[in-house]
């Protein structure tokens, strides 16, 4: 008798395509959180998967800081013409403008905590009732406890200690006027799962996952890649470096690691053996111990 | 880099159980020995031990992640945890195990493949215990592992164990969990978690880890009863496929190929699959639990909420149920109040027509004096719904026998149900 049995990429994948459907049919304005990081493409990935032939019926959000690492934003363009979907770019700069967000000052000053300003005031305009984003539970222990379907209140805040309980496939995404979902639906991925998922798929990404040369310097054990949106302290020292990055955020607070990995396949070999989590190159979640769980419970991604 | 390391199988399952009993120290183990846990992580783990005036590592941080979970030192809520080895990727829902969670407990075991219940040697099966087993039964995992944890602090006594597993025998008989395995363990010193223990040498039993990456699982899903819930039709529009309409869903259970003669409910109009279509071309057969699209031979009309079934083996067509129901939320059901049920794809709206019995989830009795439900109560019940549902008894198809309440003024999600 043969063995009806998928591996744990093609049940993951299913997983994720059922959640992605889900939201088409129970929602009314759905959009996909699009960062051009390596999660991010995945759900695009999954979402063509989801819905073909046809197109994808929702448009993608990107929340841009103004300090992207140009890489991703061409590979952002390139992929929405490839999809034929619609992409909306919410600027924190016109937050900034509009003196709905403070720049932050001094040397670490980021632009990261303010998208969450820029990303509520976006879903607002358009009347998006559900957010999907790329974070998954491995990523952070605050993630851990995060449903698929996440409800937020009408100030897009998240209540940890009063979830809805989500049992089997049964996905309660009803809501009240003016609240909205954040879906997660690669929640139970893992970054090596990611990883295998964009080998065995041949997924392209942008090339800064790669190894590259950069000129980086060294900023509370993080490297950051030299850019002009950061102010570099008088002691810091710029040093030419073969580089990749694990994560793709804003330039300010992505930190690079030193890496000849120049294939996916390298790639997840290095993954395998890495001894960190991909976050602790993230200077924003290293604030405090709880920096993640605040900054969602205010609305971040 | 070995390409069978992308051929790994998916096991999910699930923990229960208070501070002080191991669950923690053992997933630590778990994750720590096959290298999940890293610098960074427990790096966060030692600075906060010793800040709150710890000598050991406390590795109950890593799971407990949000602020009052930690505050408190209790598990609120089910966290996930994720580790894998070459021949498995395991997710753990972690959940805490006092009376009070059961409602969590049940979240976490609707998913799972295994229960993994934790027991002190010495103290033996307790009222907790009892209550793990339980909740794995009603919610039909097919897998359980009784660990016996602390085997170091009864000086790896073989008797102690045998008589732990004797004592859980009885119990379990009267429960209907299909394949129990038992391990002694120490979770602290690693006997027989992942490698065998030599202060054991009278055990000849696989170790947990051999447990978990070797329980056969290929069975677990229903491969017999085909049951395609519709999510969602796909329209295209374009002029390549201008007529074309695809049914996609996941397939709750059985097997489909094209050509199978299929019938579409509530409709009842019968058809053929004519394909079975992705975006990498068409398949000759799907199963549970892939997620496709469908498309049939003939022009009906189908939508959310129907179901595509096997013409010869159809689900039960109703509006009256009886099931187990699991009460999530701190407000009890009001007498004749409405709730939305969301059963697969579909959604009615319902009464709880009558309450049959509450259990005791401790001692298994039936209690039928008292039958006001609150949270965390385990009851037998009777539904009357507004629109027929295709329901298949939870024992034979844990998706199609499964639905959720849900409260029409608050929108929240109020019960789990098992249907009979």
């Amino acid at each position: 008798m043969q063995d009806y049995h998928i591996n744990h990429l093609k049940e993951l994948e299913s997983e994720s395509i059922y959640i992605i459907r889900e939201v088409a049919a129970q929602f009314e304005k759905p959009v996909l959180l699009f960062s051009g990081g390596k999660d991010s493409l995945i759900i695009a990935h999954l979402a063509k998967k989801a819905f073909y032939p046809a197109k994808i019926p929702f448009p993608l959000l990107h929340v841009d800081t103004g300090h992207n690492f140009p890489e991703t934003i061409e590979f952002r363009d390139k992929l929405v013409k490839e999809l034929g979907v619609h992409l909306i770019v919410g600027s924190v700069q016109a937050s900034i403008d509009k003196g709905r967000a403070t720049e932050e000052k001094g040397f670490n000053a980021s632009r990261n905590a303010l998208q969450t300003v820029t990303l509520l005031d976006t879903l607002e305009e358009y009347k998006f009732d559900a957010a999907m984003g790329g974070a998954r539970r491995d990523e952070e222990k605050a993630r851990a406890k995060e449903r698929f379907f996440s409800h937020r209140d009408e100030f897009g805040q998240w209540d940890p200690k009063n979830q809805r309980p989500e049992l089997w496939n049964l996905f309660n995404g009803k809501k009240n006027v003016g609240e909205h979902f954040r879906i997660f639906p690669i929640s139970n991925w893992t970054e090596m799962d990611v990883w295998q998922y964009i080998l065995s798929e041949n997924i392209e990404i942008p090339s800064i996952y790669l190894s590259h040369t950069r000129k980086c310097f060294l900023r509370d054990g993080a490297l950051l890649a030299q850019s002009d949106f950061i102010n570099m302290r008088p002691e810091e020292e710029i040093k030419e470096m073969i580089v990749r990055f694990r994560t793709i955020g804003d330039m300010t607070c992505t930190g690079a690691v030193e890496s000849k990995a120049a294939t996916i396949r390298e790639i997840i070999e290095e993954v395998a053996s890495a001894r960190t989590t991909e976050r602790g190159t993230r200077s924003d979640d290293k604030r405090s111990e709880t920096a993640m769980e605040d900054r969602k419970k205010q609305g971040y991604f | 880099m070995q390409d069978t390391y992308f051929d790994m199988e998916l096991l999910r399952f699930t923990t229960a159980g208070s501070v002080d009993d191991g669950k923690s120290t053992l997933i630590g183990r778990l994750l720590y020995d096959s290298k999940t846990i890293f610098e960074d992580q427990l790096e966060a783990v030692e600075k906060s031990s010793k800040h709150k005036g710890l000598e050991h590592v406390d590795l109950s941080l890593l799971t407990d992640g949000l602020k009052a979970e930690r505050e408190q030192g209790i598990t609120i809520d089910v966290a996930y945890r994720y580790f894998a080895t070459p021949k498995r990727k395991f997710i753990i829902a972690d959940t805490p195990g006092h009376i009070q969670y059961t409602r969590n407990m049940v979240t976490g075991a609707s998913t799972a493949n295994l229960a993994l219940v934790l027991v002190d040697a010495r103290k033996g099966i307790l009222e907790q215990t009892r209550r793990h087993a339980f909740i794995a039964s009603l919610l039909k995992i097919p897998h359980l592992v009784l660990c016996v944890n602390k085997m170091d602090l009864v000086d790896y006594d073989q008797e102690a164990y045998e008589r732990i597993v004797m004592e859980f025998k009885r119990f379990a008989a009267k429960l209907e969990v299909p394949d129990i395995h038992f391990v002694p363990i120490s979770a602290l010193k690693g006997d027989n978690v992942v490698t065998r223990s030599e202060s054991m040498p009278w055990f000849d039993g696989a170790t947990l880890l051999y447990l978990l990456e070797n329980i056969y699982i290929g069975s677990d899903y229903n491969h017999i009863d085909c049951r395609f819930p519709v999510q969602y039709v796909i329209r295209p529009h374009t002029d390549e496929h201008h007529d074309y309409r695809g049914y996609a869903g996941r397939i709750a259970s059985g097997i489909f190929k094209p050509g199978d003669e299929v019938t579409v409910l509530p409709s009842g109009f019968n058809s053929k699959i004519k394909s079975i279509d992705t975006v990498n071309g068409s398949l000759e057969e799907a199963f549970a639990p892939m997620s496709v699209s469908l498309t049939l031979e003939d022009d009906i009309d189908v939508s959310r909420g129907d179901m595509i079934v096997r013409t010869n083996n159809q689900p039960e067509v109703t509006q009256d149920i009886d099931l187990m129901i699991c009460w999530l939320h701190p407000k009890p059901p009001v007498p004749r109040a409405k709730y939305y049920v969301q059963h697969t794809s579909r959604e009615a709206r319902t009464i709880i027509k009558d309450v049959v019995y509450k259990m005791n989830i401790n001692t298994l009795h039936r209690i039928t004096d008292n039958v006001e439900i609150q949270m965390n109560d385990i009851a037998r019940v009777r539904l009357r719904t507004t629109q027929p549902l295709f329901v298949d008894s939870y024992r034979k198809n844990r998706f199609t026998g499964s639905l959720i309440l849900v409260d029409e003024a608050t929108n929240e999600t109020v019960a789990a149900g098992m249907i009979i």
